[in-house]
């Protein structure tokens, strides 16, 4: 699949009037992931950026603003973390093609600032020397020198900034240390360009004269390429081929296939040579101690990474995550539960019966607080996630957990994103960023919803009471029904995370390497930004999406009116509400579709409480209690309900919820995709309806299946 | 000629030198980009608690990659 760059994009475009924007300069943050670049640029622009995505992909474009030192504005653009120009997923083909300038949607830089984690310069060096040889002006800064202290490195840093041409700079981000020098660096004019020729052999050099002969003639490039473009163009390892227009590829291809028949594996020697031409720029530049000290990463390293206590470990703080997102945020949502429902009751007050009032009391308003009610969640999942990835133990996670994740053809990178999940499906799949390889963090995303999240509890609760309405359930059953719906969502995450892999692997083989940073102190202010980027991007991007989503469902329950007025008398009023219900769009659905859910074992009155709780899991609670004219309050009491559902028959007399019907109906819940939230969410994690349309119909069919077989094959064995 | 093994069997701890990759390997391209070219020091660091992973230290940095990958790069006594 390859999309088309070249079409112009009207969100990212800035408009031509506001203080001559276009005109500002356009400085691009380039580096390895892991370096602290984010740290360096939230320090720079403050809260002077926005987060987008790049048109087409799901690659971030993180784009601010920030004033030079003669109060000059300056665009400064945050690129993705990439290890090469040689690029092998969206994120570096972006980096590629904004530094060739490919993108229409964004400028060429007029400089690059180039961070390097100062204790891993060698490999650093590897994409430094490749963007230096671009011929735009740049500037390296050797950050995290604290560890390169650490690890006794010595780094020369005038002799460093003479070889290459170029300032250098040590900093310390965490700390600000060298940020003073970066200011006063961006606000001179930039130095000329590096000039560093790329190691190219003679015979490839002359081999890419001709690539780039043809692909000019073809239309792929324009007349003033370098030789470098051919170059990162026919070295694209991208499975996706990102940034490259499809009717182009099949030319690039060729060429590539010239290129490796004439020359067999040229890449590789390209390689070998930058090492060799880096291992030359840094002699006398870099010294290393005598032999390998034991670093302060070692020490921690024996202990989180132990055979034992490793894993001790890793449980402790994951039970402590799994605690704070379902038990902590339960205390702010509340608030924010009521609060939104004090602010319902007095605008009610203040406006006159009628349509709306009843839109903005019971569609807007619930859906609003529907939406709030995530942020404590979210805020919780990404402080985790921040200082797990800020400390660097998130990739001590992903290597213990890679050898289990990868049974079912993920990496260890998924493990934090799907076992959140349990928790809340929403929160896990906007960490699934975090997931490096594009097709196991589509594939993550599909399956966190079958872990079996908090939403779904209320629903299982209550079937669980329905099951045992003698009086009390006892817990050794409780404890092993609710085992068992755990169990098989989990089994089904698995199992689907299989099957997807098997059907996707048909691109090559994708490479699992993991850079181990050393461990570091968080930066709370970048751990702390990151946790309300987050929350911003939930409530700007997928809040939209669910608060219209809400609307339209709450129109489905509410329309058409019943024509007598509302009755005073309480009983009177729970009767008319059941009957408005049953006559709304959503209830007639519910007769609708009853022969369809028959075969589960459901009548219509649940029927319209699958329909309603396509919203949220628990409103399926909420729904019962209205059909069924109990006054519902909350989830806690679910006394009246029960009764109420264990006496409801067939018209035939038989019983409707019997014992089967019940977990029929959470095996039900277990599969189907019942949450607005987590469709907005990964629709905007997937760029687009195409994803979250197949999520729902393989979940909501697998769910219909598993239903169907329970209470099928429970039917003919009698039960 | 020396003895040749494998990355992924070095004990714990040991040292070997990079003598060859598998040539027309995506991965190992990519690889050999992260520093794993031939000539190149390299320490097995450790292995993941359940054996796979393995943690390789290469020109300063520490990274983690699987044993099928690792089984294919070529070392000899450094």
């Amino acid at each position: 699949m390859s999309v088309k760059i070249k079409s112009p994009d009207e969100k990212t475009a800035l408009p031509a009037d506001t203080d001559s924007s276009l005109t500002d300069p356009v400085f691009a943050m380039v580096g390895n992931p892991n370096c602290g670049k984010s740290t360096i640029f939230n320090t720079l622009t403050g809260l002077k950026q926005k987060v987008a995505n790049y048109p087409g992909v799901t690659v971030e474009k993180r784009e601010g603003t920030c004033l030079s030192q003669h109060g000059k504005r300056l665009r400064l653009l945050d690129l993705p973390g990439a290890y090469s120009l040689n690029a092998r997923s969206p994120d570096e083909a972006v980096v590629r093609d904004v530094l060739l300038g490919r993108r229409t949607d964004t400028p060429k830089p007029d400089l690059v600032i180039f961070v390097a984690d100062a204790s891993n310069l060698e490999r650093n060096l590897y994409l430094a020397t490749q963007v230096f040889e671009l011929g735009i002006p740049s500037l390296l800064v050797l950050n995290m020198m604290d560890v390169a202290e650490d690890k006794q490195l010595r780094i020369d840093q005038e002799e460093l900034s003479r070889r290459l041409g170029i300032p250098v700079i040590l900093m310390q981000a965490t700390s600000g240390k060298g940020m003073l020098e970066l200011k006063s660096a961006l606000s001179r004019k930039p130095a000329a360009a590096p000039r560093r020729e790329p190691p190219l052999p003679a015979p490839v050099a002359a081999a890419l004269e001709k690539t780039r002969a043809e692909l000019t003639a073809a239309g792929v490039l324009d007349e003033q390429a370098s030789l470098l473009e051919p170059l990162y163009l026919v070295s694209d390892h991208d499975p996706a081929h990102y940034g490259i227009e499809e009717f182009h590829l099949g030319r690039i291809a060729a060429c590539r296939a010239l290129l490796e028949k004439n020359h067999p594996a040229w890449e590789n020697h390209l390689a070998a040579a930058r090492y060799a031409d880096i291992e030359k720029l840094l002699s006398g530049v870099l010294r290393r101690p005598a032999r390998d000290e034991s670093t302060l990463t070692d020490k921690l390293d024996s202990i989180f990474l132990h055979p034992v206590w490793g894993g001790a470990c890793m449980a402790m703080i994951m039970l402590l995550l799994f605690y704070m997102i379902f038990s902590v945020a339960e205390g702010p949502m509340e608030w924010i539960d009521g609060a939104m429902a004090s602010a319902g009751n007095w605008i009610g007050s203040q406006m006159g019966p009628g349509d709306l009032r009843d839109l903005v009391v019971s569609g807007i308003i619930p859906g609003v607080s529907g939406i709030a009610k995530f942020l404590p969640q979210i805020l919780i999942l990404f402080f985790f996630i921040g200082m797990m990835e800020d400390t660097g133990y998130m990739a001590r996670v992903a290597f213990i957990m890679d050898k289990f994740m990868g049974r079912v053809g993920l990496n260890g990178r998924s493990f934090v994103p799907f076992f959140s999940s349990y928790a809340c499906a929403v929160p896990g799949i906007m960490a699934t960023r975090t997931i490096a390889s594009p097709k196991d963090r589509l594939i993550t995303i599909l399956i966190t919803p079958l872990a079996s999240c908090s939403a779904r509890l209320p629903v299982y609760l209550l079937m669980i009471a329905a099951m045992f309405p003698a009086g009390k359930v006892p817990s050794l059953q409780k404890a092993l029904i609710m085992l068992g719906m755990y169990a098989l969502g989990t089994g089904g995450a698995f199992a689907f995370a299989w099957l997807f892999n098997r059907s996707m692997a048909k691109e090559k083989s994708s490479l699992m390497v993991l850079e181990m940073p050393s461990y570091k102190r968080p930066a709370l202010r970048h751990v702390a930004h990151y946790m309300l980027e987050r929350a911003k991007i939930f409530l700007v991007r997928a809040g939209t999406v669910i608060l219209g989503l809400s609307i339209l469902l709450w129109a489905a329950q509410t329309y058409p009116k019943p024509s007598t007025p509302e009755p005073e008398n309480p009983a009177a009023k729970a009767a008319y509400n059941t009957e408005h219900l049953a006559n709304s769009m959503a209830g007639r659905a519910g007769h609708w579709i009853e022969p369809l859910i028959k075969p589960l074992g459901f009548d219509w009155k649940i029927g319209i409480g699958l329909i309603s709780s396509f919203t949220a899991r628990e409103v399926f609670v909420s729904t019962m209690s209205i059909i069924y004219a109990v006054e519902s309050k909350g989830d806690e009491n679910l006394e009246p309900l029960t009764k109420q559902i264990a006496d409801d028959k067939w018209p035939d007399g038989r019983p409707i919820f019997t014992p089967l019907v019940c977990i029929s109906l959470m095996v039900f819940y277990v599969f189907a995709m019942q949450c607005l939230s987590t469709v907005a969410v990964v629709k905007r994690e997937t760029n687009g309806w195409k994803w979250p349309l197949f999520q729902i119909a393989y979940m909501t069919g697998t769910a219909y299946l598993a239903s169907l077989a329970v209470y099928q094959i429970g039917s003919l064995l009698g039960f | 000629m020396a003895p040749t093994t494998f990355l992924s069997d070095l004990s714990v701890g040991m040292s070997g030198v990079i003598a060859d990759l598998p040539p027309d390997s995506d991965a190992h391209t990519r690889l050999r980009e992260l520093g794993f070219v031939p000539g190149t020091p390299v320490r097995l660091v450790r292995r993941a608690p359940m054996g796979d992973p393995i943690e390789v230290a290469v020109r300063g940095s520490r990274l983690a990659m699987r044993k099928g990958e690792a089984g294919k790069i070529k070392l000899v006594p450094g």
